[in-house]
């Protein structure tokens, strides 16, 4: 399984990112391989419609999974086209997410926002 | 001969200074007029003028129609937004709010995939308050863009042979650009605070930048300090008029009433307004 | 840290005026002014230390390189905001800045490749951080992409991190793109409205707007006895809308003295101070009573 989670830095001890749309890096955990992949947020320069962008970028990676702290109305309807599950991340690491996505601690994301409108 | 067929912008840079009161008051006292109001966000003055036989225009603007059927996702589109307004995921999805209709998508598309569909953004009404045509602009809320209708107001009253007022809207962005571009002489409305002369020197920046004959009029003035007034004689900007603080011209407006149709003081104060700005527009 | 906003719809209703008031009262130690357009918070605050000024860069803008220009006129013909323009005696075109919106639909249609996208310097992002934390921005004269730069304000003030409990938001006139990028994500919205004609028309837009947001809102109404009748009216759409009202502020020609003399009004002594603090009393009152219920 493909999880994606917005992060800090590009590295396993990083923290989760506090934004989604223009959160630095990506993690893209392969739960099979175990492996972590980070790629840039390219999103993040964006002038408007960064939600939409990051949103694109997990579709892209073919994540099934993403755990994210909060996210606005357009990036969600992207990812719910995309049929991916959406969990709210909690403050902390990365590991300790993933840890408590495993044991199924983590809720579902219920609450969308309405976004930052186009910035 | 004068003003006819002149345009005539009122700006300010701070909201609340007086722009509206100056506007619908000159362009009752012309009587004869078009008065434009081009703060489609508030709009203010069709609430003094009470226009009467009111039509309505839509505004609208295009954005893409997709052809699910002819859309292979190839994601050029999407790639080639600048707006990132285009996400692709089993089918391409178009953010209509946030879509600055640019026609880009259709060019990159190399199916023909998307055309375009109208989206309202807005509309204008058109109504007359005895001799003065009133034009207003409404922006929809929610809606980023309001420069399509303020390009269908001032298209309205392009080649009229009579005297256009075009209230502006408050601060120096483009919606204030846009509501000046064509305007033949500016007045720009300041009041005694250092936050009017501090707003007041934006939009000076903006007219010099436009090359538009412009003159001021300091509102709501009080003994004392007046650093509007500093900020003209330091800058060399022409006073038009120093209207002086009144508490019975607070009330008069307060209740959406005219100003010149209540007070001969004002009339006359406006018809020297008007004088000076007939001779300035002339030159 | 939760957020405070201050909204009118009408410009010059008194947002600025209370907002500072509100911010002396409450020792703020985090303040922010999102008018970005047209910023004036700072002329009341008093600020020692020097500012961190970032510029802040919107969409990139088009730019035709002269040499390989051919002046087929391609680029004119297809942009929709009618941002470049024709020179007729020189057979020269070129982009207006203030028109484009970065798009690139020129840059993709050129047939010379004569069209590149360059980085545009849109506004300043202004950061006071030593003892207070006060952020504000100026935007350039003529520009969109205000509701970004909003968004980036309000974002320089968390980003500071200090554990502090709340901030002061001195938010913009109108309904557009920077108020509603102000709007999300604050706790709690202080209207400030004024009895006229138009003032309550625009008081009833800002509340659809605001109304979007799910955002409680509390009001208050300043200049109340310009018009006491409409001062009632403006009561009656409270208790209509469920709006919290926390109290009326008389008109004061003392406030332009303050203002002038770069005070807020609760420096110098008059009614209207008199009157904010109650005010302000109400609404710090409900605004942190909310931030228990979490």
């Amino acid at each position: 399984m493909i999880i994606a989670i917005p992060v800090e830095k590009d590295a396993k001890e990083s923290l989760v990112s506090e934004h989604f749309g223009r959160s630095n890096y990506f993690l893209i955990y392969n739960t099979e391989e175990q492996e972590y992949k980070f790629i840039e947020n390219s999103a993040a320069k964006s002038s408007g419609g960064a939600g939409i962008k990051a949103a694109q970028i997990v579709v892209d990676e073919n994540a099934e999974v993403l755990v994210s702290p909060q996210l606005g109305q357009n990036a969600a309807d992207v990812i719910n086209e995309a049929k991916i599950k959406i969990y709210k991340a909690q403050v902390g690491t990365i590991k300790e997410n993933l840890q408590a996505l495993e044991e199924e601690k983590l809720k579902l994301l219920s609450e969308v926002h309405e976004g930052y409108h186009g910035n | 001969m004068g003003i006819k067929g002149k345009k005539i912008a009122v700006l300010s840079g701070k909201g609340g200074t007086g722009k509206t009161l100056v506007s619908v008051n000159l362009a009752t006292l012309i009587s004869e007029a078009n008065y434009v109001d081009c703060d489609i966000e508030e709009p203010n003055g069709y609430l003094f003028l009470k226009p009467k036989n009111i039509k309505t225009e839509k505004v609208t603007r295009e954005v893409p129609l997709i052809n699910h059927d002819k859309c292979t996702g190839c994601k050029k589109c999407v790639e080639f937004c600048k707006f990132n307004a285009l996400a692709y995921t089993s089918k391409l999805i178009v953010f209509e709010n946030i879509c600055h209709s640019c026609g880009g998508c259709m060019l990159v598309c190399p199916e023909g995939a998307l055309s375009t569909k109208e989206r309202e953004i807005g509309r204008i009404e058109i109504g007359k308050s005895s001799g003065v045509n009133t034009y207003t602009g409404f922006l929809k809320i929610g809606e980023p863009s309001g420069t399509p209708i303020i390009e269908k107001l001032l298209d309205r009253v392009s080649t009229s042979p009579l005297t256009s007022i075009i209230d502006a809207p408050p601060g120096s962005a483009c919606t204030t650009m846009d509501s000046i571009k064509d305007a033949d002489y500016c007045i720009l409305v300041a009041e005694p605070t250092i936050f009017g002369a501090h707003n007041l020197e934006m939009v000076y920046d903006l007219v010099e930048l436009f090359e538009k004959p412009f003159g001021v009029v300091l509102n709501k003035t009080l003994d004392g300090e007046n650093p509007s007034k500093d900020l003209c004689v330091e800058k060399d900007m022409k006073i038009l008029l120093e209207i002086p603080f009144d508490e019975e011209l607070g009330r008069i407006n307060s209740k959406g009433h005219i100003l010149i149709n209540e007070s001969k003081k004002y009339k006359e104060m406006f018809g020297v307004l008007l004088n000076k700005i007939t001779k300035e527009v002339g030159r | 840290m939760k957020e405070l906003l201050i909204l009118s719809g009408k410009g010059g209703t008194g947002k600025t005026t209370i907002a500072g008031a509100f911010i002396k009262l409450a020792q703020a130690q985090a303040f922010a002014d999102c008018d970005v357009d047209a910023p004036n918070l700072h002329l009341s605050m008093e600020l020692k230390d020097e500012a961190k000024v970032k510029d802040f860069h919107g969409m990139d803008k088009a730019y035709i390189n002269q040499d390989k220009c051919i002046s087929c006129g391609i680029c004119k013909e297809n942009c929709k905001f009618k941002a470049i323009n024709y020179d007729g005696d020189k057979n020269k075109y070129t982009i207006n800045p203030y028109g484009c919106e970065g798009c690139s639909v020129c840059q993709f249609l050129c047939p010379e490749d004569a069209i590149s996208m360059e980085k545009d310097v849109a506004g300043q992002l202004i950061l006071y951080d030593k003892e207070q934390i006060f952020s504000t921005a100026k935007l350039k004269m003529g520009s969109g992409n205000s509701g970004l730069l909003v968004s980036e304000v309000k974002k320089q003030v968390k980003s500071t991190n200090r554990g502090i409990e709340f901030s002061i938001i001195d938010g913009s006139p109108g309904i557009g793109c920077p108020v509603i990028a102000s709007i999300t994500g604050v706790d709690m919205i202080l209207l400030v409205a004024e009895p006229t004609i138009s003032g309550i028309s625009d008081l009833m837009r800002i509340i659809d707007t605001a109304n979007h947001f799910k955002v409680p809102m509390v009001l208050t109404i300043n200049k109340y006895d310009i018009n006491e009748d409409l001062s009632k009216k403006i009561e009656a759409i409270c208790r209509e809308k469920e709006i919290d009202f926390v109290g009326k502020i008389p008109y004061d020609k003392k406030a332009v003295e303050a203002v002038n003399k770069r005070l807020t009004i609760v420096d110098i002594d008059c009614q209207a101070g008199k009157s904010i603090k109650k005010v302000f009393d109400k609404t710090m009152n409900l605004f942190l009573k909310n931030k228990e219920n979490e």
